[in-house]
């Protein structure tokens, strides 16, 4: 996967309910603060798989980045609008500047499907197969994990810790983020179970590539190195 | 989530070529159990379970109701690296009555019912076991063990095939996701310690059956024997299962107060008091053999008395010294158990005596510094100071007069181990040895 296949999201946090339910799908993300930093984006060359934008808290700098996605050179499509009942209205005067939309709070299953009915009509493949960083490659439609080609045999958990941390390599996330990521919310381990399963993870990822997960002190953890210009 | 886990499952057993997939669950003694399914009936057992005849598994049987429902836990699915080319998986499974209720006669639903209450009260509960086991030329019960080697403790010049055994052992385990903290050639000849990293009480329970199971297998396909008997050989040290227990609220170490005396929180003192309270009515449970009582005895670094303290081998209960910079390791070694107990019966037990203590909010006696091997029995009934039962029999006495355990275990568990092991005793009982025959023949 190129890294340029990457969904634009906004607000920046982004809503916690859409980010896990793109991690679940497997679907890379950013997030943008705003109309200003996506037009700096697009002088620079950057592109978009499409976008997702919350317009339900910030409705105007949500439409004013619709409008700025739909500019340029390259409209940047599909894009995906969440909006709150009381919204319906403003869908009127602002046509063209979304693809399809959903309603707050969404079911994460309606969000899975809308936005793979938008990629498959633009032309594009569902999601993301493969996943890789370094000697790690994740293939998403099997659940399959290897490590230098050959087969990792995780748990379910595992594989989502694994993936979830592939996919934003260098990022350093905190205990309490990844229990809620990848775990979710129905989860009551506390932070020692994400400890617990780095442990066991890194013990399969055996001892040449057990560093490949960093303990970032007093923070949490981290994979790899960022392929972002930070 | 449940639904992902499961069609993770399947599709793993898909891609890795899956054969055979055991559904592993655990009698009330604590041996392994296996019912063996195909690819093709994955799917149903996964949504349905299975059902199987519990009357031939000990501590299952009922009169009126002998059939069972094993549900297998989708989390605790792993390929056996080791069997049959690789093409086994196994999944822990928990088991159900025909009603649908979690089966009383199931330690692995005992475990989850005494970790749901301590999770009531805002607690989880975690443990790291050192696990100690021999390694012998065979199993032949008609003969006394051969050892393997004549090495000794941090030894680095011992015989090869014990240390390679080891080594591979720690590396099936690692590859199954079960972490190893440390490992090393025991005080007696032939004898191995492998400590694993700390985790939940019920993944580890689970982890512990694994690796009985991994470092017997592994022995014997090198055409040795492993062994977890806690005193397999008189005159040596016995092989012991020293836990390494704390408990968290949320993300903090319950067990740990920089002001307070060794860091130790108010709550890992009322828990230390309530082991120490109610050791001698767990015991039966964690020391469960005839055997392991001869491993309860002064001289070989096991524990004997009912006692504390900081950092003294000689104590029930060590606290373990930790550095001031990791409040997470702050914990408590209970030093009593032994690897030939039902792991799942044991947490239980103790967790319950440790919870009693927080909830009666008991006292924790001073420590005892001394050496205690070195005092008398009298010294030691002065200072207070109570003996571990003696013998499986006098274990099973308290046990029965415990209400502590009772609630632990369910009458269920509870009144068939009783049974059970009043018959290994009085089996026992019966039995004339060697030993007798030397000693009284001659002269009497």
């Amino acid at each position: 996967m190129d890294s340029n296949e990457t969904f634009l999201v906004f607000p920046d946090p982004a809503p916690p309910d859409l980010v896990r339910c793109l991690d679940l799908g497997g679907y890379r993300w950013k997030t943008a603060a705003g109309a200003e930093a996506v037009r700096n984006g697009n002088e620079s060359g950057e592109t978009w798989t499409g976008a997702i934008v919350a317009a339900d808290t910030q409705p105007e700098a949500a439409w004013a980045l619709c409008r700025e996605l739909r500019r340029g050179d390259v409209a940047t499509e599909p894009l995906l609008v969440l909006i709150s009942g009381a919204q319906l209205d403003e869908l009127g005067s602002a046509d063209d500047l979304f693809d399809d939309f959903i309603i707050t709070p969404f079911h994460p299953r309606e969000l899975e499907a809308r936005l793979k009915h938008l990629l498959w009509r633009a032309g594009r493949g569902a999601r993301p197969e493969v996943v890789n960083y370094g000697p790690i490659e994740l293939n998403l439609e099997t659940y399959q994990a290897m490590i230098d080609g050959r087969p990792l045999d995780l748990t379910y958990m595992e594989y989502e810790l694994l993936r979830f941390l592939t996919a934003n390599p260098g990022r350093v996330f905190t205990r309490e983020t990844l229990l809620n990521r990848v775990w979710g919310y129905e989860y009551y381990g506390g932070a020692r179970t994400v400890d617990v399963h780095v442990r066991r993870l890194r013990a399969k990822l055996g001892e040449e590539h057990a560093n490949l997960i960093q303990t970032v002190r007093s923070v949490g953890y981290k994979l790899g190195q960022s392929r972002w210009k930070e | 989530m449940v639904q992902r886990q499961q069609e993770y499952v399947l599709r793993a057993v898909e891609e890795r070529n899956v054969k055979l997939v055991r559904l592993w669950f655990t009698d009330v003694l604590g041996q392994l159990k296996s019912v063996a399914i195909s690819p093709v009936e994955l799917e149903t057992a996964l949504e349905e379970g299975v059902h199987f005849d519990g009357s031939a598994i000990d501590g299952f049987s009922r009169i009126q109701e002998s059939d069972v429902l094993a549900k297998p836990d989708p989390t605790t699915f792993e390929l056996l690296p080791w069997a049959e080319g690789g093409n086994t998986a196994r999944m822990f499974c928990d088991i159900f009555s025909q009603d649908g209720d979690p089966f009383e006669g199931d330690p692995r639903q005992v475990l989850r019912r005494n970790l749901e209450a301590a999770h009531q009260t805002g607690y989880s509960f975690f443990v790291a076991p050192e696990m100690e086991f021999f390694y012998f030329a065979d199993g032949e019960p008609t003969h006394t063990p051969k050892l393997l080697d004549s090495g000794s403790y941090f030894d680095l010049t011992t015989s090869d095939v014990a240390s390679d055994l080891r080594r591979e052992t720690i590396s099936v385990l690692e590859t199954m996701g079960i972490p190893v903290e440390y490992s090393f050639h025991e005080d007696s000849p032939s004898q191995h310690e492998i400590d694993l990293r700390y985790t939940d009480a019920m993944s580890m329970a689970d982890q512990i059956m694994t690796f009985r199971l991994v470092v017997r297998e592994l022995a014997l396909e090198r055409g040795r024997f492993a062994s977890f008997m806690p005193k397999p050989l008189e005159g040596m040290q016995g092989s012991g299962m020293h836990l390494h227990l704390s408990l968290f609220e949320k993300d903090a170490n319950a067990f740990h107060d920089p002001e307070a005396e060794f860091a130790l929180s108010k709550v890992a003192r009322q828990f230390m008091a309530g082991l120490l309270v109610h050791a001698r009515e767990i015991t039966a449970v964690t020391n469960q053999l005839v055997n392991s009582y001869k491993r309860l005895v002064v001289g070989f670094e096991a524990p004997v008395w009912v006692t504390w303290a900081q950092n003294n081998r000689s104590a029930l209960i060590r606290v373990p010294v930790t550095k001031a910079d990791k409040p997470s390791s702050t914990r408590v070694e209970y030093r009593s158990p032994d690897p030939a107990c039902n792991p799942y019966l044991a947490f239980s037990v103790i967790l319950a005596a440790g919870m009693e203590g927080i909830r009666q909010e008991y006292d924790l006696p001073a420590q005892t510094t001394r050496n205690i091997f070195e005092l008398t029995a009298e010294e030691m009934s002065d200072l207070g100071v109570h003996p571990l039962p003696q013998s499986l029999a006098e274990a099973l006495d308290v046990m029965e007069q415990s209400k502590l355990v009772h609630d632990a275990l369910g009458s269920h568990i509870f009144e068939w181990f009783l049974r059970n092991k009043r018959s290994e005793w009085r089996a026992y009982k019966s039995h004339v040895s060697q030993w007798e025959l030397e000693r009284y023949l001659p002269s009497w």
